[in-house]
């Protein structure tokens, strides 16, 4: 239902019209709107007899043009999030490659046990795991953080790749095995790299999320890019500079995420033409739901297929 | 264990803290996102404009950054919510932009032919729609919808985490830093908790999915 226009008949020069009124005054409304909220934050406000300058006065942005705090945001905050982010993808897809394997083994003691870890590990949140690493394990606070969010995204990942496996075609595995191949080696020389290719684009989406979710460091006190501008910076300039501070955080962690959000999509876009070149509609961007409609098709191709 | 069982009504208070920010945090974002879900698809060009951009910086923006905006920043802006409300306008806005795409991808997911079908046999706008198209779509929905509230769970631990509200996640950091032998206990306790919520939904999710896609 891509095309909305099938549901409806084709506008007249009316409706055309109107549709264009309705458009120019909703645009009108919202920048009024925009420009009240900016007026009123900028309105000077009374407070226990001092006046305080409003919220876009020079005055709170003055420490926009200091160049030693951009290189303390970017050198510790943006550096502290990029190496969390960095090391824990790489954790995280390793081992996602791992548990999928375990996941998909044909020996019931080794799936069983994986299968209930991954459901265990999906079902808390990040944070909570965070929290459990630092204060049992006392790994001190960044490979806390990098642990959990590995261990985390890594039970997703690892759960897209065995559904990934499930849904190739079963003919592949039949003709690896009919040359000669272990069943291993099928898996590993045959099986695998397909799956790794078809989920990719889901393991991308799953990074932007891990880098979302390094932002958790916060709270358990690592210094990452929203510790260091709202903590560290902020009670260095003072707490009238905060929500200046908020706000070069905020277009920092846009400016980061939209660009892997875009690679991903971009990726995803690549592959769906590679490997499904008349399907239509494009996949879910969400992982976690992209990650439902893969487990779901291959829980379809376990039992053999009847539903095409 | 001992741990656990002495403290199970404040384990049981946090938890009805954390039902609670779950439940008022998923139906406003419901409202939230299915309004913005019909901006999405509606005629008018500048709604189409604001929707799809407010998704996109939502969906881009770390909960953490949001929780934070409205427990810290908007009382020095001269708001004073209680943190608690606070809190759940922060899970509603965030969750928002996932709610409407999972709607839009249930709607995108109805074969075209079928609104065709219903508009060559003289069936109107909402006669398509609300006999054809959402009836189909609702089932796509579903399970994606689920999926928002499952993560919606587990994200009500961060407005707990920045540190005002003592739901599950407050209520075992408390706990782990007053029994410091106990530590182990205290947080399984509270993974437990979280658990109960979010395994039996993922697997309602899946089953459904499983379901629905065999019929489809």
């Amino acid at each position: 239902m891509s095309g909305a226009g099938v549901l409806f008949d084709a506008p007249g020069p009316k409706a055309r019209r109107l549709s264009r009124i309705l458009s120019i005054v909703t645009a009108i409304v919202v920048i009024g709107g925009l420009g009240w909220m900016f007026a009123t934050l900028n309105a000077p406000r009374e407070s226990g007899g001092i006046t305080l300058p409003g919220m876009f006065d020079a005055v709170r942005w003055t420490i926009v043009s200091d160049p030693e705090m951009w290189g303390f945001i970017i050198g510790v905050g943006v550096w502290g999030t990029l190496r969390a982010a960095l090391v824990a993808a790489v954790l995280a897809v390793a081992l996602g490659i791992v548990l999928s394997l375990m996941r998909s083994s044909t020996i019931g003691w080794i799936r069983i046990p994986t299968a209930v870890a991954i459901e265990f590990f999906r079902g808390m949140p990040v944070l909570l795991m965070m929290l459990f690493i630092l204060l049992v394990a006392g790994t001190g606070q960044y490979w806390a953080v990098v642990s959990a969010l590995a261990i985390y995204n890594g039970a997703l990942i690892g759960e897209a790749l065995r559904a990934g496996l499930v849904a190739l075609p079963r003919g592949q595995r039949e003709a690896a095995l009919s040359v000669g191949m272990r069943p291993l080696q099928s898996k590993m020389l045959v099986e695998f790299p397909q799956a790794f290719r078809q989920m990719l684009p889901i393991i991308v989406a799953q990074l932007v999320v891990l880098l979302k979710d390094t932002s958790l460091a916060y709270i358990v006190g690592y210094p990452e890019l929203l510790r260091v501008v709202l903590n560290n910076l902020g009670s260095f300039y003072g707490n009238r500079f905060l929500f200046t501070l908020w706000c070069i955080a905020f277009v920092l962690y846009l400016a980061m995420n939209l660009t892997l959000s875009w690679f991903a999509r971009w990726l995803a876009r690549r592959t769906d033409r590679r490997y499904h070149p008349g399907k239509v509609g494009p996949a879910p961007e969400d992982a976690s739901q992209a990650l439902l409609v893969v487990d779901a098709a291959a829980a379809n191709n376990e039992l053999g297929g009847q539903g095409r | 264990m001992d741990v656990v069982v002495v403290n199970l009504p404040l384990y049981l208070e946090g938890f009805a803290t954390t039902l609670l920010l779950l439940a008022v945090g998923g139906i406003g974002a419901l409202v939230l996102g299915t309004l913005v879900a019909a901006m999405r698809i509606s005629p008018i060009a500048t709604l189409r404009v604001i929707a799809t951009v407010y998704t996109e910086i939502i969906r881009n923006t770390p909960l953490t950054l949001v929780v934070i905006f409205c427990a810290i920043i908007l009382p020095i802006l001269g708001s004073d919510l209680p943190y608690l409300i606070a809190g759940m306008i922060a899970l509603a806005v965030y969750t928002s932009p996932f709610i409407a795409e999972a709607l839009r991808s249930g709607i995108n997911g109805v074969p075209i032919g079928q609104a065709e079908a219903a508009r060559s046999l003289g069936l109107g706008f909402t006669q398509t729609v609300s006999l054809i198209v959402l009836p189909q779509a609702f089932r796509m929905t579903i399970p994606p919808l689920i999926n928002v509230l499952i993560a919606l769970t587990k994200n009500t631990s961060v407005v707990g985490g920045v540190g005002f509200v003592s739901e599950l996640f407050g209520v075992g950091r408390t706990l782990a830093n007053a029994n410091g032998d106990a530590v182990i206990a205290v947080l399984v306790g509270v993974a437990f908790f979280y658990l109960i919520v979010t395994v039996p939904l993922g697997l309602l999710a899946t089953q459904l999915e499983r379901k629905w896609v065999v019929q489809r």
